[in-house]
């Protein structure tokens, strides 16, 4: 059989090829970069930072862009650089751990939902319609409402009003996942519900999962800088990318680099974590996986080669 | 002793042809048919299996024909109780299928088991073939142990024909016929005793068929299975099968040695479906006579009353529209459900309005 002839992979390398498959792709190469920058930094930000977040220097107020201040200073005399610096640590957080909470409710819903249908179904899918009824920023507010303003309670809001989306998203794709004949050929030799859930059907209902994961960290980083923004997220003076917006939008006329700095800060890590999903999904789907990996090896073939004819 | 244990193992490979393995009486599978709107109502059922009465015998190959949505796909899965069935039993080596708790369930799992039609669909494109044949071991615990797994999945891809270095590959690396075979050592993984073979190579390409066919019909002699074959190929049907059993409408009407059948069916309907076959030799081919069935075949929502062929039969007479006809007898183990050799069956109700 043809088997033979072609090598087998090692089981092992597959981690690393699927790695190695992601970052062949500029646009996720270029998340991928942007985002262990951003990591790097958030670790290690006040090594990075030039000063503190509050540093207040009177002298020095509303300074434009140059060699002292990389972005300027705020109007109080605070280096903007510094405090975009250490913000980063708070958007990732926010991000992460809000996504993490509404990813882990939203999945085992829209699992549960998808594969038992029914009444669970029901049950589930309308009891998220009530939290999905609700405009997404109006429900954050109602619970740090009840819960107090603060970073914390700033996660907790954006992870209960998240939930929804993941339970829809994955509970679409359950549905078509359920009613493929591999599960039910899986179910003929005897395999358990939470075998065909966590080996079937998670499994394969995972790239819009994902996809929907890389968006709404997009989404959390923005919903915590709007929060900020109107003052219930983040508490002054700590630094976050959406109060520096808030504090600057009164100076923008006159000191634009207040507003503008942290805002790029804010597009540039929702844009990486946008294309870093847009790159897994390529990646995830077996399909699309082998047809990337012929194309990547065709032009890796012809750059090879190239060099060699015209010399 | 040893002569006499010796001598018991050796009665019992003998094989008693009236031994039955997979028995089903009076099996029902109906879907309800619910109105629309907010009530939902229940305004009827498609009777997909309606009333089935079928013995599958310890070693046989059993042929199941029929037209698409006759319900022998629908039956099939019904016997493994991959369908509930919602009236009428099964029986599996003289147990009751249809009264299994969860863990009696999983057993049987383990000893009947079903070949899927499209091997593009019957496997899980994330896992690799290997994965895909080590599950029912790890389901009933077989062969306990990754290094012992991997042994058993490379036997049975063997087994199949399939090079065993390709556990470690993905579904679709394969082609069709590639992708079957490991459909079929996922299914043997448990060293089943039935195999239901449900349009398994219907989806082939035909110079892949016959392949797929002769592994099956191999593999059944080697490992002495029990195969229920359903098919709409009478061809591949005659080729692999011993008996043939034809479904119309959700019953069988008529079942029968294989030879036997294809030289003197005694069904009208299986009559019209035999002369539908082409002839390997041109003459013969040539003086074929065809019955062309008129009509459509009613929905499984509208059964007729009495015998559910009369719509299409051009011996349709009285008792017809009156009696649902019950298999009879009608020689050497062949049974067909016609009123031609004698009006038998129970009267139907609904007889009386039309």
């Amino acid at each position: 059989m043809s088997a033979a002839a072609a090598p087998v992979r090692p089981r092992r390398n597959r981690f690393l090829a699927g790695a190695r498959l992601l970052l062949g792709s500029p646009p996720a190469l270029f998340a991928a970069l942007v985002l262990v920058g951003v990591v790097l930094v958030a670790l290690f930000d006040d090594q990075v930072a030039p000063s503190g977040a509050n540093d207040v220097d009177v002298q020095q107020r509303l300074q434009p862009p140059g060699a002292g201040h990389w972005f300027g200073t705020d109007d109080l005399g605070r280096d903007v650089l510094s405090r975009v610096v250490l913000g980063a640590k708070v958007s990732l957080q926010v991000g992460v751990v809000a996504v993490g909470f509404s990813l882990v409710c939203g999945v085992l819903v829209g699992l549960f939902a998808g594969f038992y249908g029914r009444w669970l179904d029901t049950a589930l899918m309308r009891l998220m319609d009530v939290l999905f009824a609700f405009p997404a920023m109006l429900l954050a507010i109602a619970v740090i409402a009840i819960l107090g303003p603060g970073t914390t309670n700033a996660m907790i809001a954006i992870g209960i009003t998240y939930t929804p989306v993941f339970a829809r998203v994955t509970r679409a794709a359950v549905l078509g996942v359920r009613e493929s004949v591999f599960v039910r050929a899986s179910r003929s030799v005897g395999a358990s519900d939470p075998r065909l859930l966590f080996r079937h059907v998670l499994p394969n209902a995972l790239p819009p999962i994902i996809v929907q994961t890389s968006v709404s960290l997009a989404f959390a980083v923005l919903a915590e800088a709007a929060l900020s923004f109107v003052g219930l997220g983040t508490q002054p003076p700590a630094p976050s990318w959406g109060r520096m917006l808030a504090e600057g939008r009164g100076y923008v006329d006159l000191a634009w680099w207040i507003a503008v700095f942290p805002g790029l800060a804010i597009v540039v890590l929702v844009l990486a974590f946008n294309l870093l999903g847009d790159g897994l999904r390529d990646v995830l789907d077996p399909q699309q996986r082998s047809a990337l990996e012929a194309a990547r090896a065709r032009s890796g073939r012809r750059r090879r080669r190239t060099p060699g004819r015209t010399s | 002793m040893n002569g006499s244990g010796a001598q018991v193992r050796g009665v019992q490979q003998v094989r008693d042809p009236q031994d039955v393995l997979v028995r089903a009486r009076g099996l029902q599978v109906h879907f309800p048919v619910r109105s629309t709107g907010l009530r939902r109502r229940r305004t009827g059922a498609v009777r997909a299996v309606d009333g089935v009465d079928l013995d599958v015998r310890r070693g046989e190959v059993l042929g199941l024909v029929g037209e698409s949505g006759c319900g022998k796909s629908t039956l099939g899965n019904a016997l493994l109780r991959l369908v509930e069935p919602t009236g009428g039993s099964v029986e599996f080596d003289g147990t009751d299928v249809t009264a299994l708790d969860r863990r009696a369930l999983r057993a049987l799992r383990r000893r009947a088991v079903m070949v899927f039609q499209d091997p593009y669909a019957s496997l899980d494109p994330r896992l690799t073939v290997g994965q895909t044949i080590a599950e029912p071991l790890q389901v009933h615990g077989l062969h306990p142990g990754a290094a012992a797994r991997a042994a058993r999945v490379a036997q049975l891809l063997e087994l199949v024909g399939v090079d065993p270095a390709a556990a470690s590959r993905y579904p679709h690396e394969f082609s069709g016929g590639q992708r079957q075979r490991v459909g079929i050592a996922r299914a043997l993984a448990g060293e089943p005793d039935f195999v239901v073979c449900d349009e398994a190579i219907a989806s082939l390409d035909v110079s892949v068929q016959a392949q797929v066919l002769n592994l099956l019909r191999s593999l059944q002699r080697r490992l002495g299975l029990t195969l229920l074959f359903v098919s709409h190929d009478l061809a591949a049907v005659r080729h692999l099968s011993d008996r043939i059993a034809v479904m119309y409408l959700g019953r069988v009407v008529e079942v029968a040695d294989a030879a036997e059948l294809s030289r003197s069916p005694q069904h009208p309907y299986t009559q019209a479906l035999l002369s539908a076959v082409p002839l390997p030799s041109p003459e013969l081919e040539r003086a074929r006579e065809r019955i062309v069935l008129t009509g459509d075949v009613p929905s499984a929502a509208r059964v007729p009353s009495g015998c559910r062929f009369r719509t299409r039969c051009r011996h349709a007479f009285a008792p017809c529209p009156e009696v649902d006809p019950a298999l009879q007898d009608v020689g050497g183990g062949h049974t067909a459900a016609c009123h031609l050799h004698g009006v038998v069956g129970l009267e139907d109700p609904r007889a009386v309005r039309t």
